[in-house]
Formats: C-alpha cells, structure tokens, sequence
C-alpha cells in the first residue's frame, strides 16, 4: 500500500460522494462558493491576461525596428503602462487569488472560506477594475509608466491617469478584502488536527503574501489618493511646482510596489512546493525551512523598497543601507531554491507537463534572482538602473517565475477543478514553446540593457536592432504558445478522460474528495492519516495504530478548548470515526511510545 | 569533483569574457566593470549548478516505465541546510562589503560635499547631519522645504579628491525632451557636453519639467534630473571619444529621443573648443539662444533639438535663468 492509497482509504468516509453539479450560467453570478469563485478568478485573469499580451506584441512589434513607425510615441506610451497594470493587477495578482481560493479550504478540510460573501464581492470587483481600466483608451490612456512617477504623471493624459488610479484603487480593494479571508480561513478553519507546521506549503505562502498585502496596500491607496488631489484639485503634494516632493510619491509608491512583487511571486513558491513532491514522489525537502522563510521574504521585503529609487532621491547612506537589505533577501530565496532541488534529487520524477513548468519556474526564476543580488549592488544599479537590464530582470522574476508557476498550477489542479485530464502532449508542446519563446525574448535583453538602451522607448540607437528583432521574435512565440494551452483546457473540460479523485497519488486533503469536489467539500471531516508530503514514509502506516491513540488525545484536548463538538474533533483525527473512546488514564499511558514513534519516522 | 572543477573554471572565465558591457571610459567605469566581473563569476557558477541539477535529475532520475512505488523519504539533512545558507549569506556579505568599497571610492557618500562653485556652496556644512537636523530643530512638525533639499543627491568626489574642488564644472539641465550644458566658469551653453580627459568633472544635475535621468553608459553613471532638486555626478573621463549621453527616465512620448553628446577631448582640444563657443557668443549669450537660435553658435548647437524635439521659443526662455 502506498502512502496514497493509506490517506485515501483513512478518508473514505469524508469523501464526498457526488461531484457538485455546476451549470454553466452559475459562473456568471455572485456565487459564494470558493470553488466557483476560483473559477471565475482564474478564467477572468487569463482573459485580461491576453489582452495584456496583446499589448505586450504591440509593443514588441513597435520595437522590431528603430523608429516609431508602428504606432504613435504617445499610444506606446500608454500601450505599455496599461499592459504593466494589466499584468499585475488583473493577471499575476487575482491568479494567485484564484488559486489560493479554489484550494485553501480543500487543503486545510473546511468547507468553504471565512467570509464567502466578501470572497465574491472581492472578485467582482476584478471585471469592474479590469473594464474600467480599458476604458481609459477611449478617452487617452495614462502614459506615465504603472509607477506613474509625478510630474509626468500630472501633465500627460490626465483623464486616462485618473481612470488608471480609480482602477488600481478598485483592484486594491479587492487584493485586500481577498487577503483578509485568505488569512482568517487559514488561521481558524483548519481541521482540529491540522496544526500550522502540518499545513500545505501553499497555505504558508498565503499566509506571507496576505500579510503583506494587508501591510503594504493601504500606502499605494494613500499615494494614489494623493496623487488624485494633485491631479484634480490643483494640491501640490507631489508637484515641484507648488514645491511639492515627487520622490515622497516614489516611496510610498514602492512601499507598496516592492511587496507586490512578493505578493505575485510567493503563492507559486508555494505552488512549487505542491507540485515538486507530488510529482518527484518525495517528501518536501525542509519543510520549516521553507514555510518560515516565506516569512522571513516576507518581512524582508518591507524594507527594501528604495532599491527602486538608487538613481532618484535616496542620499548615499541611505543607498547602503537598502543595498543591504536587499542582499539578505537573496538568503532565504535561496533557501527555498535549494531545497527545490534537494526535493526533486534522487525522486522519481513524473515528468508531466505540471512538473515541466514547476522545473521551469525553478530554472527562470534562479536567472530572475541573480540579476536581483546584482542590481541591488549600488554601483552596478546605478548602471544598469531604467535600462533593459530591469526589463529582464522583472521579467525573469514574474514570468519566469509566477506565470510560469501559474502553468504548474493549472496543469496540476485542473483535474481537480474539472473532473478531467488536460492533454499530455499539447502540454508539453505549450511549456517548449513557453520556455524557448521566453528565453528568446528576454535574455537577450540583458545585453541590450548594459549596451545602453534605457527602458521605456519607443524609438532607440539603430545598433541594437539585432538584437530587438530577436526579441520580438520570441515575443511572437510567446504568444504562439498560448494557442495549445487554449485549445487543450477547452477540449479537455469538456471531452477530456475522467481523472477520477486522486490522479497524482497526492496527499494532501484537496484529492481527498471528489473531482470536482462536492458544494461542501466533503461529506464529513477529512482525516490526517499522513502528513501532506510524506511519501515513501512507510513506517508511519506501521506505527499507525499507536498513532492513532495520540492523534485522538490531541483531537479531544483541542476540542475542549476550541469550543467545537468533541465527536467532530475526533472525527477528524485518524481513524477517529470507528474507534473508542480513549479513558483519559490510559491517554498517559500511551504519551510515551507514541512519541517515541512520532520522532522515529 | 571534477564537474565542480569545470564549472569553476567556466565561471572564471566567462566573469572575464562576457563582453555585455560597452567600453569603459571613466574611472568609475573600470570598478564597477570589475564588481560586475565578480558577480557574473559567482552568478554562472551558481546559475550553471542548478541548470546542472536540474538537467541531470530530469534524466537521472525519471520515473521508469510501470515502477508506482515512491521515492526514498529523505525530507531533511540539517548540516545540508545550515550550508545552503550560511555559503549564499557569507558570498552576499562579500559582494556587499565590495560594492560599498567601490561606491564610496566612486564618492557615492560624498555627493556635494565640494562646494566651490553655484548653488551647492551654503549645503556643504550640512552633510550629513542634514536630516537629523530638520528633525530635532522643527518639533512643530512644520514643513521645511529648503532643508529637504539640502539632502545631498548623486556620486561626489572620490575620497582623494574630496577636499579639491572640480577641474570643470558643468550644469546641465533636462528637459522635455533635450539635454542642455552650460560651463558656468566661461559662459559658454551648449547642446553637447565636451571634456577634457582624465580631468576631474562635476555636472550639477537639475530638471525643468518632468524627471529625467542622465546617463551615460560608458561612464556607468546615472543620475536622475529632478525638478526643485539639484543633484551631481563627478566623474574623471579617461578616455578620448564621442559618447552617448541617454535619457533613462520615461519623460514623455519622445523620451527615446531625448540624446545627446559627449565628447572627451584631450586638454588642448577642448581649451580651443571652449574658446570657440566663447568667441562665438560673446555678444548675448541669453538673448542669442532664446530669441534668435538659427544664428549664433549657441543656436547651432541647439537648432538639431528645435527641429526634432520641437522645443519652442518659451521653453528656452524659461530657461534663462539655469544659465546664470
């Protein structure tokens, strides 16, 4: 018996006996099941994340040659601030949302989130941000970059900045509210044995990124407010002219715009973290360490923010100390590298497209962090700083790593979204094409960056067209690549072979129940025979029965000081619902060897 | 053992051969061109051990045909983890020990710390106590722009030179969408910014507009033009040539456009480029540039951005007083 086999069989009586049976139309309503909410996330997201796409190949086209003779300098403008919103605000930010919704309360054993109401109000706010957001073309579009830096900002296209910011504002809101229940959920709805350090790694890293989205949100909602006035009512917050600071606009902009860039690329650290273990059939490698590390970037990444600004209005001292700062992050992101690979080593690696793009993400991402320890060194930022350098930089780091990590997560999860397979093939054919159209386009740009092209162009030296067309020809097979994808997700959901509740032989409790799963989850509580990575521990299934009688002890002494029924506590411990109940002088006896068993494995 | 050997030895090699970065033409140049060698070292190694890993274990260890048995469960090695963290925090602490070494011989720390000339003389004493001083001295919390602005912005003098004024002194101004030079010392303004080599030069940065950031990318120096904040760049040019001065702030739709030149001349080279653009605009200087741009030197010099930039006659008045 493997290990699956064990948590399947410890779960068949929570298991939920029908799949929930889901019209079309409720997709398009304000439903409150997480299930459906994750959905509508993840479909919404994809939506906008080809209308940025699109935006990106304009762009690229645009740069194919020196000139501006594709579209005009002030559409390119706006051309790229939209996409950068788009992509962040509307693809990277909610995707991590939808996923973190579809799969938290079936990872910890609840039956829906804290808040489902707010859960729906959060994501209806994404399609109104998101329109909104568009509409600015019909009226100008911002041009001021997605940092929109005062006082350019203040000066061009005034109407479409304006729009921008109210929509921002609006997908704020909605990161928050979902943060909220995002955390909430987690922290009080697990199952009565679920302690913190037997949770997913996926739940820790929504445990980070919430934090840090609480944290840090409210200041860009200040900024932007204040930019609003300024913008408006003729204030002079930000604007030189009335002897207003922009470099106070810059701080608070990266207070909160650092952060985002963990709060977009933790939820697939720890996607990766689910994904590398099943399909490598070993246990996580570190789990602590990788749990608390994500705390550790987390914390980390509020004090960095001006390595942003080394070039702007951040005196020499101050540059120092944020280099520094900076630095340190590398620590625990490579922590989390290494026990990456630690975990995949020595495995039995089931190279199914899932785990491609989870070794993907690994092998991108790896080039996204290095150029960050290089351009936190101050002096070869203040080289490299604006330039295409950065371009590659981000891009190594959000699409090498979350879109890459997105991928992992659709291949993996949909079987449990759907009911159904995705086709293997099509799959590998997107990640080649996805991989070789993403280094084409960007390492290059690391070459152009140093040259000397700054970012944000429309029109650059004829001595770096070579090296432009390059990239503009992967960007073209970047989107190639999405046609399989598209093709495969809507030929599977509806023809593709049933997958049945648990095709990875996972552990965790999300396969523990049908695909997809009932309203509720399950039909009673799960049960934690195993832990969520434990593969190939056979000796937890020998020592099972003296675990069992520790596991109960812990489900009752919990459910008496939680409050919640005791036949529901023990329901959800091992094999609680067909034992006795343990007397309490016998409970001591057992203390010991249990224990002793515990440390063994 | 000996794949570590061969990656060392790539790394090496590669940290020296790369040829990403353009030429080096100042001194600043040269160090952080040997900072970015380290780091490329370390970082092919590092990026070359993981590719590695990854390639191998994806041959290595595939899961053959009709084998569904898990894995071993290894799921920790504390002295493994200890190592993987202390090795990156101590190889980061050595790239940061080095990088604050060469910024502070680049004068990173000592922005308008030398004070011969213009505007950034009255700054000179504050620095650094600058903002402890705005803080203790206004308990009412009242807004104090002018100390703000003390707060010393850009790369200063290098450490030997901290107490020597420049050699030259240029302030230069950023505007939608061209760069304009003036030499305060001889009157002269110019659309092209001319040095001499291995001389001692300090460009008083200032925007008008919007932000810009001026860089040059054989210099390796970049500085962002803010409005209502002067900041600098001292640097010692070593080499003769033509560069590129580029715009890296997004300022605009023409931003791409926004270039300029710079030229490092030998010393006699540029006295009699100095003199020729003082001969030429002895009369009014002011007057020649904004009123009347298509006849005098100055005006040649800036007719190329009148007719690609479209800068117009108001703008340039608006200027008038950066040249003073």
């Amino acid at each position: 018996m493997t290990q699956a086999q064990f948590q399947e069989s410890a779960n068949t009586e929570a298991r939920g006996t029908a799949p929930a049976d889901r019209h079309w139309r409720d997709y398009f309503t304000f439903n409150t099941d997480h299930k459906v909410i994750g959905i509508q996330y993840l479909v919404t997201t994809f939506i906008f994340y080809l209308i940025g796409g699109v935006m990106a190949t304009i762009v690229r086209t645009e740069l194919a040659t020196p000139d501006s003779d594709f579209v005009t300098p002030e559409l390119y403008n706006s051309l790229f601030t939209v996409h950068a919103t788009v992509m962040i605000f509307l693809w990277i930010v909610p995707a991590g949302a939808g996923f973190a919704n579809f799969l938290i309360p079936l990872m910890i054993g609840a039956k829906d989130m804290a808040f489902p109401r707010l859960n729906a109000v959060a994501f209806w706010m994404i399609p109104v941000g998101g329109i909104l957001l568009l509409s600015s073309f019909l009226v100008g579009a911002p041009q001021a970059g997605w940092t929109s830096y005062p006082p350019l900002s203040l000066v061009t296209a005034q109407a479409g900045e304006e729009i921008w910011i109210l929509s921002v504002l609006i997908l704020g809101t909605s990161s928050i509210l979902g943060a909220v229940n995002f955390a909430i959920t987690i922290f009080t709805m697990r199952v009565p044995s679920m302690s913190l350090n037997e949770m997913p790694l996926f739940c820790w890293a929504m445990i980070a990124t919430s934090a840090l989205t609480l944290i840090a949100t409210p200041v860009l909602a200040a900024a932007l407010i204040l930019l609003s006035f300024d913008l408006l009512a003729g204030t002079a917050f930000f604007n030189p002219t009335g002897n207003g600071d922009p470099i106070v606009y810059q701080h608070l902009f990266w207070f909160y715009s650092h952060p985002a860039v963990y709060i977009m690329i933790m939820p697939f650290f720890g996607v990766i973290s689910e994904v590398l273990p099943v399909h490598s059939r070993k246990p996580i490698f570190g789990y602590l360490a990788i749990a608390y590390s994500s705390l550790a970037i987390s914390f980390l990444g509020l004090i960095v923010w001006a390595h942003h600004m080394f070039t702007s209005g951040t005196p020499g001292w101050l540059r120092m100390f944020f280099m520094i700062t900076t630095m340190i992050i590398a620590v625990p992101t490579g922590i989390k590298i290494f026990s990456w690979l630690a975990t995949i080593w020595g495995g039995k690696l089931r190279l199914v497209s899932a785990m491609l793009f989870g070794m993907g993400f690994i092998s991108t991402f790896v080039l996204g962090g290095i150029t960050g320890i290089m351009v936190a060194s101050v002096p070869f930022d203040i080289h490299v700083h604006d330039t295409y350098f950065v371009v590659a930089h981000l891009h190594y780091v959000l699409f090498g790593g979350s879109v890459f990590g997105i991928y992992a997560a659709f291949y993996h999860w949909f079987p449990k979204m759907t009911g159904r397979m995705l086709n293997e093939f099509w799959g590998r054919v997107h990640f080649v094409l996805t991989y070789v159209g993403f280094t084409v386009t960007f390492l290059p740009m690391h070459a152009l960056g140093m040259q000397g092209m700054p970012r944000r162009v429309a029109m650059y030296d004829p001595k770096f067209t070579t090296i432009n067309v390059i990239c503009t020809v992967g960007a073209y097979m970047l989107a190639v690549s999405t046609i399989p994808f598209i093709i495969n997700v809507i030929w599977s959901w509806r023809y593709g072979p049933k997958a049945g509740d648990n095709p990875w032989q996972a552990l965790s409790l999300e396969w523990m129940t049908t695909s997809p799963p009932p309203i509720e989850n399950f039909e009673g509580v799960p049960v934690l025979a195993t832990g969520p990575y434990d593969y190939g521990m056979e000796k937890i299934q020998n020592t099972g029965e003296r675990l069992r009688l520790k596991l109960r002890e812990n489900a009752t002494r919990n459910a008496q000081k939680t409050g919640i029924p005791i036949a529901e506590a023990q329901a959800s411990t091992f094999f609680g619902g067909t034992a006795t109940l343990v007397a309490p002088e016998s409970e001591v006896d057992v203390d010991s060897p249990a224990d002793e068993s515990q440390d063994g494995e | 053992m000996l794949a570590g050997i061969g990656v060392t030895l790539i790394s090496l090699w590669y940290g020296q051969n790369h040829g990403l970065m353009p030429i080096a033409a100042s001194d600043e140049a040269s160090d952080i061109d040997a900072l970015f060698n380290t780091m490329m070292t370390i970082s092919t190694g590092l990026f070359i051990m993981v590719q590695g890993v990854l390639i191998v274990a994806a041959i290595k260890y595939r899961r053959r045909p009709g084998d569904n048995t898990d894995g071993p469960p290894w799921h920790d090695n504390f002295p493994l983890e200890i190592l993987w963290t202390a090795v990156p925090a101590v190889i980061i602490l050595g790239i940061g020990v080095y990088s604050f070494e060469i910024y502070n011989s680049m004068g990173g720390l000592d922005p308008m710390g030398n004070h011969d000339h213009g505007t950034m003389q009255a700054h000179s004493k504050m620095r650094g106590s600058a903002i402890a001083a705005t803080l203790s001295d206004t308990p009412q919390n009242a807004p104090q722009i002018p100390s703000r602005k003390l707060v010393a912005l850009g790369v200063g003098a290098s450490p030997e030179n901290e107490d020597k004024p420049a050699d030259l002194v240029v302030n230069v101004t950023g505007l939608q969408y061209a760069w304009i030079f003036s030499y305060p010392e001889s009157g002269v303004s110019s659309g092209e910014l001319h040095m001499p080599v291995n001389r001692d030069v300090q460009l008083n940065i200032s925007a008008q507009d919007v932000l810009h950031a001026f860089w040059l990318p054989e210099f390796r120096l970049k500085q962002d033009a803010i409005p209502g904040r002067p900041s600098e760049l001292r640097f010692t040019p070593t080499k003769t040539g033509e560069y590129r001065v580029v715009c890296a702030e997004l300022c605009g739709a023409y931003h791409g456009a926004m270039k300029a030149v710079a030229v490092v001349h030998t010393p006699e080279e540029f006295d009699g480029w100095l003199q020729s653009q003082q001969v030429a605009s002895s009369q009014n200087l002011e007057q020649a540039v904004a009123v009347n741009p298509g006849e005098l030197s100055d005006g040649e010099f800036l007719a190329p951005y009148v007719r690609e930039i479209k800068i117009n006659s108001e703008t340039l008045e608006q200027l008038h007083p950066t040249h003073h």
